[in-house]
């Protein structure tokens, strides 16, 4: 069970493809005020669990440290996670590069998705436009997007 | 504006995201390497170049990958046989019931609780040994949809191997120490092929351990 034959399950998924790219300049780094958003689906502990097939996402208060991870399906490590939340959420690296000036500032908010999704129909023209416009909202300049 | 990381190169170049970091690491752990934050770093460096850096759509490979080669197992030594009236596999769960405990703490972000809890492990585990002697599934007692149930029985494991081990497990380790060296990853195991062989529909018993096994 190598690590590559389980990401090999994947090659038969198919991918969306896009006519355009959704390509942006943004203010310079130092200025920009990052948030993660992640398709391991975290959640804290209070907040509704992740359904399979769950479509919607969850907003994360980066200052709290009871985040739980939601994600249903068993094909990949949990280990790293239980061990170091940077690893999926690197939310102290953030707050490290906001403290030497890399980037502008740490956002309020970050964003969680269920990555384990068949049908991203759902996501693509309903939760994902939602958490993004969201995301502008509360000033959010770059979105740093981690995959599980 | 998005930067985002991709772990499989194929859905990160098919998906083309304005600004892309191929990172070949093992799934589950998108930032390479848990308790490292120099290679975090390292890897969030790679990503942020994009950010200033990239003038259209760009997808780059970070240029280290961290390979899983299949053999990697996690070392922990299991408790001793302590109650012979109950199921080796129930014995072995109640006796890393203290480590799991010590190991739960605020701290632990991925374990037992989102089915079955602890309390409720060694009923579970239960259900699918007499799923594997021959139960049908929907009449042996399983406290949920059996995936989701084995997922917090290995989380369970895995949780307490955490703490008992005296080292760091490489991605996966956990997994295969699961599956293959404790009773009760046997347990699931049978109870898996019990379910295949008697003709459950796929995704109910498929989803109970990682794809290939």
């Amino acid at each position: 069970m190598p690590d590559a034959d389980i990401k090999g399950l994947t090659a038969a998924i198919d991918c969306p493809t896009f006519e355009s790219s959704a390509f942006s300049t943004a203010k310079p780094l130092a200025e920009s005020v990052v948030a993660i958003v992640t398709t391991a689906a975290l959640h804290h502990s209070d907040q509704d669990d992740f359904t399979p097939g769950d479509t919607t996402f969850r907003v994360l208060d980066g200052n709290r440290d009871d985040l739980v991870l939601g994600h249903w399906s068993p094909n990949f490590d949990t280990t790293g996670y239980a061990m170091d939340q940077n690893v999926v959420f690197p939310i102290d690296r953030l707050r490290e590069l906001a403290e030497n000036g890399t980037i502008g500032a740490v956002g309020d908010i970050h964003l969680s998705y269920a990555g384990n999704q068949f049908e991203l129909s759902e996501v693509r023209m309903d939760s994902g436009p939602a958490g993004a416009k969201m995301l502008v909202d509360a000033g959010i300049d770059v979105v740093l997007l981690t995959p599980v | 504006m998005t930067v985002a990381l991709g772990s499989i190169r194929e859905q990160i170049y098919n998906t083309a995201p304005p600004r892309g970091l191929f990172c070949d690491f093992p799934l589950g752990r998108p930032l390479g390497k848990p308790n490292d934050p120099e290679f975090q770093h390292q890897v969030l460096a790679a990503a942020f170049d994009l950010v200033d850096g990239a003038t259209e759509q760009t997808v780059v490979d970070f240029p280290e990958a961290i390979v899983d080669d299949g053999s990697a197992v996690l070392s922990c030594t299991l408790p001793p046989r302590f109650d012979s009236s109950v199921h080796p596999a129930v014995d072995e769960a109640k006796g890393i019931r203290a480590a799991y405990d010590r190991a739960a703490g605020p701290g632990v972000r991925a374990g037992a609780g989102r089915v079955v809890g602890p309390d409720e492990i060694p009923a579970a585990i239960e259900a699918f040994i007499r799923i594997g002697d021959g139960t049908p599934w929907k009449e042996a007692g399983v406290p949920g949809i059996p995936a989701r149930v084995a997922q917090d029985i290995r989380a369970y494991y895995e949780v307490a191997a955490l703490e008992l081990a005296e080292h760091s497990p490489s991605a996966w380790a956990g997994a295969r120490w699961f599956l293959t060296e404790t009773e009760t990853g046997a347990v699931i195991n049978k109870a898996r092929d019990r379910m295949r062989d008697d003709g459950v529909k796929q995704p109910v018993w498929f989803y109970m351990a990682p794809g290939s096994l």
